[in-house]
């Protein structure tokens, strides 16, 4: 099982960044190899609009099965929700201590964008 | 003659030197406010409503039974409108700018066009202005096609004065593109001088001719009226900085009525107006 976390570095010690859509990596980590790869999302970063719902696609595509991330908007709730990726929202100041956060079970399913989108 | 007020700077005074403008010409005049974010210009017509239209865009609309999810539409949207996960692309129509190129890259003919609604046209009518009002449905940013909707109402051979959005980006533009004559509102302040080279440059690139009114003269500065001085652009008129106009203003009159002294200003600025636009030079 694959595990995506925003962050603003390059490794587990890494800050979480707390934006999705506009998150300057994604780390994406394996659950049974502990093994972990780094996405840039450079691209969305940049993005005039819409950078949520490619941020989403990016990971979507990236076989993800969950994200952990500081906040998510409505549009890309949307996408992650259609693709089968449960959201968690945490405060974590690290990618560890968000794992950690989540292997221990002490973060809670998103049901919902827990912010609200930026233009409509 | 189709003549744009426009400005840099918002709150200058764009819509009162329109809605002035048209009232003293006497002649049949259309009034077109494309400022559509927050169209004001009826406010200072004592007409009536006559007719209200819906203005929509084409979306696209996916069949999920024709779609192989071969993501060629994903791909082509340059505005992120569509989403896929090797799955039917999900649509995302309050992003969608109406451009049609999913529709005409799908290899499968899975895409229908329905349409999504951005706003309104409405028309006043009001002696001899008639006033057609675009207003952008709230939480819909696709300003500019709506402008471009406000414009194709134009009719051909009557005058007319289009109220454009303040600033200098895409629905100023679309407001300008095509106009005989740009009126550009400024203040005589530091924040109205910087807005004035920012729209002067645009109108420039626009090649477009174009003059100054100043507005609320005697507050601030000399250095919009040194500026225009040193780029050659003709001032039309100064309107002084006089309470009384902002208390008209504030009620909803229009100046020429409130205070009939202003009149004749108008008239000149109008005179003056046809004058530069026959030059047909870009200062």
């Amino acid at each position: 099982m694959k595990l995506a976390f925003t962050t603003l570095g390059e490794n587990l010690d890494s800050p979480l960044d707390p934006s999705f859509g506009r998150a300057r990596n994604f780390l994406v980590y394996d659950v049974q190899t502990q093994a972990f790869e780094i996405i840039s999302n450079k691209q969305n970063l940049d993005a005039a609009q819409g950078a949520g719902i490619q941020s989403a696609q990016l990971i979507a595509k990236a076989g993800v099965h969950a994200l952990i991330t500081g906040h998510c908007g409505p549009k890309a709730f949307r996408v992650l929700d259609a693709a089968g990726i449960k959201v968690f929202n945490t405060d974590a100041s690290t990618v560890k201590e968000a794992l950690a956060r989540y292997c221990a079970g002490t973060l809670s399913e998103a049901k919902a964008a827990n912010v609200e989108g930026h233009w409509a | 003659m189709i003549l744009a007020v426009a400005s840099g700077k918002g709150g200058t005074g764009k819509t009162s030197i329109s809605v002035n403008l048209a009232k003293v010409l006497g002649v049949p005049v259309q009034l077109l406010d494309c400022d559509v974010e927050e169209p004001n210009a009826h406010l200072f017509l004592r007409g009536s409503l006559i007719g209200e239209e819906e203005i929509s865009i084409s979306v696209p609309e996916i069949d999920a039974a024709a779609c192989n999810a071969c993501d060629e539409c994903v791909d082509f949207c340059q505005f992120n409108a569509l989403a896929s996960f090797c799955s039917t692309p999900l649509v995302f129509p309050e992003l969608c700018h109406g451009c049609g190129g999913c529709t005409l890259v799908c290899t499968r003919n899975a895409i229908r066009e329905k349409d999504f609604r951005i706003g309104v046209v409405r028309t006043f009518v009001d002696e001899n202005i008639t006033l057609k009002s675009g207003c952008l449905d709230v939480g819909v940013s696709l300003a500019s096609a709506l402008v471009h909707s406000v414009k194709a109402r134009l009719e051909e051979g009557i005058t007319a004065i289009l109220d454009a959005p303040p600033g200098t980006a895409c629905p100023a533009v679309a407001t300008l593109r095509g106009v005989d004559y740009v009126l550009l509102v400024t203040e005589p302040t530091p924040f109205g001088l910087h807005d004035l080279k920012l729209a002067v440059d645009t109108v420039r690139e626009l090649r477009l001719p174009f003059g100054v009114v100043i507005n609320r003269v005697g507050i601030g500065d000399e250095r919009v009226h040194r500026y225009c001085a040193q780029e050659h652009i003709p001032v039309l008129l100064e309107i002084p900085d006089d309470r009384r106009i902002a208390e008209a203003y504030s009620r909803g009159q229009l100046i020429v009525e409130a205070l009939p002294e202003y009149r004749a200003h108008f008239e000149r600025l109008w005179q003056a107006i046809t004058h530069e636009a026959g030059k047909g030079t870009t200062p």
